[in-house]
């Protein structure tokens, strides 16, 4: 860092990106902002209406049940995800084809377009066609998650480890293969228990990694929208309209705009700050 | 113990081919067999359902137009990434760390918050429904995150290559595009890789910005789920076409995307 | 605290080693005695590394038998031989403070909480650690960890052998001297067996009281630091060490006299003629070599100053010969005549000395 020289051209440099992102993160931006202190009742006439929908959303009961569905989402998939992913990464094979094969195979999920995964998940989970809806009434369980809401849940977060648990089994595995294995053969003369080495070697040195491994699975679940939508269509009831669906509804679906653009607003601040408190937290302990 | 260690990958893969044995399964079979019994094995072996998709145009035409904004945005992510990711790793100026802050919050923005407001900004520059305007709308969460992955490439190429090349009288342009860009080959790879995968797993902005000419592939299945619910067998064969590129992408950078993680740049 | 001793070792890391260049380590039986400092010195590549982790219990041999004192010890993993082994890049628990690094291999072993702390202590002191101790392990210089790496192996009362492998690769010049001098002290106070791997002969000759050399998976020599330098037992030996190296020119063999240029080259020992040596040589080292009235006639090709000598390359038909001329003694002109000392002059069959 300390031998970056100062040089005021490497504007030019950041231009063409900074142009290409400005006109598609500014002016939707300014849109937003725009619809969300106004009115319009059609014909593009629009009044100034201040706070009203930002005051209005922040007090809408069902604005606050779609942020703690979301939330509740998010915790679960970040609670199950990140542990299953560091064990499988730790007992991934180290070297020889199994690697290739594992490393593969594991990212498969990653690039199904993600309405397709929630159209595999759909045809996969129902009770009547689905093999994992047929497997769980065969073992006496009723299940049917286009009735049920803890069934509906269940699909969700089972979908969601399917989708992105290998992102963090990549990471975690990258992480692991950066250890040295000097580290290994002085833990082993030193007598330390597997857990030890995991608790003294291996989750400091994956620490990076799996910071940003909990970054980008809370910046994207709470961004959800396509998979969730195409399976269960956020229900049955509203039981799985999470922040995004709910935004899609009334943005497009009510045709209400400047409540939807406050609470688009209101969403990206959440985001912003709650990434912003987690990634201070996580450089605060790491300066220690 | 250790001797078991093995199994925990193994079924860990078990349960992520499971879905797509049965979207693979269904894709083989006629409408009739998926909705009339139910059976692990295709009893009526078909290849009806990718016939159709291969001689159907509004199918393979959805294929192909995927595939063009999906390059398109490729390209242009990286080409506008690399000077870019190169003066933050090489420069001090005005403003970088916010600059670069402000990039990646772009990342987080959720799509749908601006779904919205990109029908309305590519209708009123006359892109609405071409290729171009969601390859520019991917550039949104695809340029911080090239940016993001060149940058950690390129600042562990030592200073001191740019400075023997200019002491060797390399102009700046030449030396970035002769000796520059190919010393981080495997960070351009990476880049691309994702770009590619976040461009075409997206579908959200890709189908509010298109209607007819350069409807997605995605889309097109969508459009199948919703209003013609009987033919699953379509449904599937189309979600089993649109792993393929996918899947040989990741088999062809493999190793890169290993070194790209270890960077911790994703 | 016991012997070391290696049995007929050989170790390939192939699964079924066949040519005689699939084995990292060729054939060998060497003792380690108790309490001694041995360096074992070699270029990268000729398997100083794998014999260390066989004897660490790292790697298990392919054949042969490891013992320490009476106790076969070839198939017990690391933690149970009571080891310690610097690596050459320093190992530190990044997590943990100075102290509870000094502690680990103690606690790990269950040992009481107030003798931990006794002995960390005592450690401490005696590497200069003891200021360090609250502080996070992760923020110390290179040097403050190859310490803390070898404190880990000192705190514990039972090691049989304490193993370096490269210790000083990523130490600052000015620093290797400080912390060689320092193992050299804590060897004599604790008298606990030391090997110290490296690829420097100067680090190897200063530490060590016995010097092993290894050259493609064999140990060539084993000795003194004087015996290394009067009398190489390989030819490799005369070359690895000393600066410049040894001369090595071919000789025939007549009637027990070497013969090099067609003159009788006199050694300090009568020669019997080895039939069946593809390769006959004489080594001498250029400290060895004077010029003389009469002898093997040379040319001065280049004289080259090194302080307090002066190395000088004289040819005689192909062959360079190198020689060290103290400095003010005057040089001969363009020819002159050679002599090699006796005393230390040795003829190598095959690349091993002859007795």
């Amino acid at each position: 860092m300390a031998t970056k020289t100062q040089n005021s051209r490497a504007w030019l440099f950041v231009l063409p990106v900074v142009v290409l992102v400005a006109f598609n993160a500014l002016i939707p931006l300014m849109t937003v902002v725009n619809y969300s202190v106004q009115e319009t009742f059609g014909d593009n006439v629009f009044f100034w209406e201040g706070v009203k929908w930002f005051e209005q959303v922040l007090h809408s009961e069902r604005f606050h049940a779609s942020l703690l569905r979301q939330l509740m989402f998010t915790s679960i998939i970040l609670m199950i995800e990140v542990p299953l992913g560091v064990a499988i990464a730790l007992s991934m094979p180290k070297k020889g084809i199994g690697v290739s094969v594992c490393l593969v195979l594991m990212a498969l999920p990653l690039l199904i377009p993600w309405n397709v995964v929630g159209a595999m998940w759909n045809i996969f989970a129902l009770p009547d066609i689905g093999l994992l809806g047929r497997m769980i009434n065969g073992l006496g369980i009723d299940y049917n998650f286009t009735q049920q809401p803890g069934a509906a849940w269940f699909t969700t977060i089972l979908m969601d480890v399917w989708h992105w648990t290998s992102l963090v089994v990549l990471l975690a595995y990258a992480g692991l293969r950066s250890i040295p294995d000097a580290y290994y053969q002085a833990a082993k003369i030193d007598g330390a228990t597997p857990w030890a080495v995991f608790r003294f070697i291996q989750l400091p040195k994956m620490k990076r990694v799996l910071t940003i491994a909990i970054l980008l699975r809370f910046m994207d679940s709470f961004m959800i929208y396509t998979e969730p939508f195409v399976l269960t269509g956020g229900g049955p009831g509203n039981t799985t309209t999470f922040l995004s669906i709910d935004l899609v509804k009334i943005a497009l679906g009510q045709f209400d705009l400047g409540p939807a653009a406050a609470m688009s607003l209101i969403y990206f601040l959440i985001v912003l700050l709650l990434c912003w408190v987690f990634y201070t937290l996580m450089m605060r302990h790491e300066a220690q | 113990m250790r001797r078991f260690t093995w199994l925990v990958p193994t079924l860990y893969i078990l349960f992520l081919m499971l879905p797509i044995y049965w979207l693979l399964n269904m894709s083989f079979k006629t409408t009739n067999e998926i909705l009339g019994v139910f059976t692990l094995w295709p009893r009526e072996f078909t290849l009806d359902n990718y016939r159709k998709i291969f001689t159907d145009p509004t199918w393979y035409n959805g294929y192909l137009n995927s595939l063009s904004y999906v390059v398109m945005n490729t390209v242009i992510s990286v080409t506008a990434a690399l000077p870019a990711a190169y003066a933050f790793s090489r420069y001090r100026f005005l403003g970088d760390k916010h600059l670069f802050f402000w990039l990646l919050t772009n990342r987080m923005a959720p799509p749908a918050v601006f779904a919205l407001p990109f029908f309305q900004l590519y209708s009123a520059v006359n892109l609405f429904d071409t290729y171009i305007a969601v390859a520019l709308a991917h550039c949104l969460f695809n340029i911080p995150l090239a940016v993001w992955i060149l940058e950690g490439f390129m600042s562990g190429v030592p200073k001191e290559l740019d400075e023997t090349a200019y002491v060797d009288g390399y102009p700046f342009w030449r030396f970035f595009v002769k000796i520059f860009i190919p010393t981080i080959a495997a960070g351009i790879g990476v880049a691309a890789f994702f770009c590619f995968m976040f461009s075409w797993v997206e579908l959200l902005l890709a189908k509010t910005l298109t209607s007819v000419a350069a409807k997605p592939i995605a889309a097109t299945m969508t459009r199948t789920a919703s209003t013609a619910g009987y033919e699953l067998g379509l449904l599937a064969a189309a979600g089993t076409l649109t792993i393929i590129p996918g899947a040989f992408v990741i088999y062809f950078v493999r190793n890169y995307i290993a070194k790209g993680f270890a960077l911790g740049r994703v | 605290m016991s012997e070391i001793s290696l049995r007929e070792l050989r170790h390939s890391y192939l699964e079924t080693p066949q040519a005689d260049a699939d084995w990292a380590l060729k054939k060998m039986s060497v003792d380690w005695s108790e309490g001694g400092a041995y360096a074992l010195l070699g270029p990268s590549g000729c398997g100083k590394t794998t014999l260390l982790n066989i004897i660490s219990g790292l790697l298990t041999p392919t054949e042969g038998e490891v013992w320490f004192g009476d106790k076969n010890v070839t198939n017990m993993p690391p933690d149970q031989r009571n080891i310690a082994q610097v690596f050459q890049f320093p190992v530190v628990y990044d997590t943990m403070t100075v102290y509870e690094n000094l502690c680990f291999p103690l606690r790990n072993r269950g040992i009481p909480a107030a003798e931990v702390d006794r002995k960390v202590r005592e450690i401490a002191a005696m590497l200069d650690l003891d200021e360090m101790l609250p502080r996070r392990a992760s923020g110390l210089t290179a040097d403050g960890k190859q310490k803390i790496s070898l404190g880990r192996g000192l705190v514990r009362s039972d090691v049989n052998v304490i193993m370096f492998d490269e210790p000083l690769t990523v130490i600052d010049p000015h620093l290797k001297w400080v912390l060689r001098s320092k193992l050299k002290e804590l060897h004599q106070r604790i008298g606990t067996t030391m090997i110290y791997v490296t690829h420097d002969q100067t680090e190897a000759l200063t530490f060590a009281d016995q010097v092993v050399v290894m050259h493609e998976g064999t140990v060539v020599q084993i000795g003194t630091p004087v015996d290394l330098f009067e009398r190489p037992r390989h030819t490799f030996v005369g070359h690895f060490i000393g600066s410049p190296g040894m001369n090595v020119l071919p000789c025939e063999i007549e009637n027990g006299t070497p013969l090099f240029a067609g003159q009788p080259i006199p050694v300090g020992h009568a020669i019997a003629h080895r039939d069946g040596a593809e390769r006959l040589e004489i080594g001498v080292r250029p400290e060895f070599i004077s010029f003389a009235a009469e002898g093997i006639p040379v040319e001065i090709v280049k004289v080259s100053d090194a302080g307090r000598y002066s190395i000088v390359d004289a040819r005689h038909g192909e062959h360079v010969i190198k020689l060290l001329v103290p400095e003010g003694d005057s040089l001969p002109a363009e020819s002159a005549h050679i002599h090699f000392d006796p005393g230390h002059t040795q003829v190598y069959a095959d690349g091993w000395m002859v007795n």
